[in-house]
């Protein structure tokens, strides 16, 4: 171990990690925004909607993250009138690509997660809700929506750990995030042990608060209930909070 | 395959030496996962602090990282004991991270399936006189798979798709033979679009395979108003 390199490369590295936290959460965002409206389409009885939503899902989950980002980057450049519109100021820069795959990324794998969660309400909640004259909006709004968010929760939390480790990708386009960072120092001195170990303590360290603070959330949303649901044991013929994280592919 | 300016031949090659990298992962990292969640699991506590870092670790690296340390890292370490540079093959590093990083999730996957199977199951085994080789083989193994498919086969999915980070360091996979063609042709967007649709096409393939799959592992559980959940 050569500590003086470590020490040198510490503040680069921090930066990286800043551009890391930036980029994640931006997409996350984005991409949750995007999921909200997707997911219920996903979720809904309507054969069409859920087919469409599902098309655009199963293609952004069956394809390698790094084949987008080079679609995007590599990909729409050449097309001339994307380069004559407005677009062109924002797609000509690795940044914008890189968030725009993110996050169409993340969306995918947000509205499946959601769809999980909003079948896994139980059916006598929602027929409750129709009986007392409730409208789709508000029923969606005030019973669906508050109920499968607590259900989905464990699985949107590791889907988010996922986007952190994603978002490495970035380095593949010349962005200057935490692994792209750790890879220029590693070309200028030749050590990579010290570097690529330090970046990954790094992100082992924001893994580890997001998992905490994950964690604290979930306890806070469920301190209603007698027994936490993402704990063993949960009421008899409810849908287990898995059920989102075992029909989806992990990022 | 069409010709696609003569590059099609490269790109089919590309696809094969994916589907190799990927497969090879695949057999390593189950075997790798199932050490590991017999570790686990297991009465040594030493071991079961080992495989927890393990997993903890491994988990909470992105696997470009992880591909970078062990290619880059290897070289360095691998010269160092030989005293002369040695190169380390880009499939030989990527097949030992990925399989490293899914061998880390499988193990949570075993453990999991392995905690499912009622602790009754086993005791009855043990009465009627199993050993711990039938016991596995005839009790655990059988339910075990039921519990641990539907994860195994997201992992094969996101494995299938990590290959292509293994083209970083230069392994000649699809995602990398699709590289060079837009460098040389210009056209990056069609032999980006070619390898996307390829990789589609080995995921809904390995989607209903595991389709298949699950259904025969789940024959014979009773299914309570005939609709699976």
């Amino acid at each position: 171990m050569n500590w003086p390199i470590i020490f040198d490369a510490l503040p680069s590295l921090i930066n990286g990690a800043l551009l890391t936290l930036q980029l994640t959460s931006t997409s996350v965002l984005l991409g949750l925004i995007a999921a909200l409206p997707l997911g219920l389409m996903r979720a809904s009885t309507s054969k069409l909607l859920s087919g469409l939503v599902l098309s655009y899902t199963f293609v952004l989950r069956g394809t390698p993250l790094l084949v987008q980002i080079f679609l995007i980057y590599y990909g729409l450049s050449q097309l001339s009138w994307i380069r004559a519109s407005f677009a062109w100021s924002m797609l000509k820069e690795p940044y914008w690509c890189a968030l725009i795959a993110f996050s169409l990324n993340h969306s995918a794998y947000a509205t499946e997660i959601l769809r999980g969660g909003i079948r896994a309400v139980a059916p006598g909640e929602i027929e409750a809700a129709k009986a007392l004259g409730m409208s789709y909006m508000l029923r969606t709004r005030r019973i669906v929506l508050p109920v499968a968010w607590r259900l989905a929760l464990p699985a949107y939390a590791n889907e988010i750990v996922l986007m952190l480790k994603a978002s490495s990708l970035a380095s593949t386009i010349t962005l200057m995030e935490l692994t792209g960072t750790s890879r220029k120092i590693v070309a200028e001195t030749f050590s990579p042990y010290e570097v690529f170990i330090s970046a990954g303590l790094i992100y082992l360290g924001i893994t580890f608060v997001c998992v905490q603070i994950f964690g604290l959330v979930e306890r806070r949303i469920n301190r209603h209930q007698h027994r936490p649901l993402s704990k063993k044991g949960r009421e008899p013929g409810e849908v287990s909070t898995d059920a989102a994280s075992q029909d989806r592919f992990i990022a | 395959m069409p010709d696609l300016h003569g590059f099609g031949g490269q790109i089919l090659s590309g696809a094969f030496t994916t589907l190799e990298v990927a497969l090879t992962s695949l057999i390593f990292g189950l075997v790798i996962g199932l050490l590991g969640a017999t570790a686990k699991l297991g009465p040594i506590k030493g071991m079961r602090v080992l495989a927890g870092a393990y997993t903890t670790i491994i988990r909470g690296i992105p696997e470009l990282l992880i591909i970078l340390i062990l290619y880059f890292g290897g070289t360095v370490v691998l010269s160092t004991l030989y005293g002369d540079y040695v190169e380390v093959n880009a499939f030989t590093a990527g097949v030992f991270s990925l399989s490293i990083v899914f061998g880390a999730y499988a193990t949570e996957v075993f453990r999991a399936a392995i905690l499912a199977i009622p602790r009754g199951q086993i005791e009855a085994a043990h009465a009627l006189g199993l050993g711990p080789v039938l016991t596995f083989r005839l009790v655990m193994f059988p339910q075990m798979l039921r519990y641990a498919l539907p994860g195994l086969g997201n992992l094969w999915l996101s494995l299938l798709k990590d290959t292509a980070l293994i083209s970083v360091v230069g392994l000649e996979d699809l995602m990398r033979k699709a590289s060079v063609a837009a460098g040389t042709t210009h056209d990056p967007l069609t032999f980006y679009a070619v390898a996307a649709a390829l990789y589609l096409s080995f995921t809904s393939v390995s989607l209903a395979g595991l389709n298949v799959l699950e259904l025969h592992a789940n024959r014979g559980v009773r299914v309570l108003g005939g609709e699976r959940r």
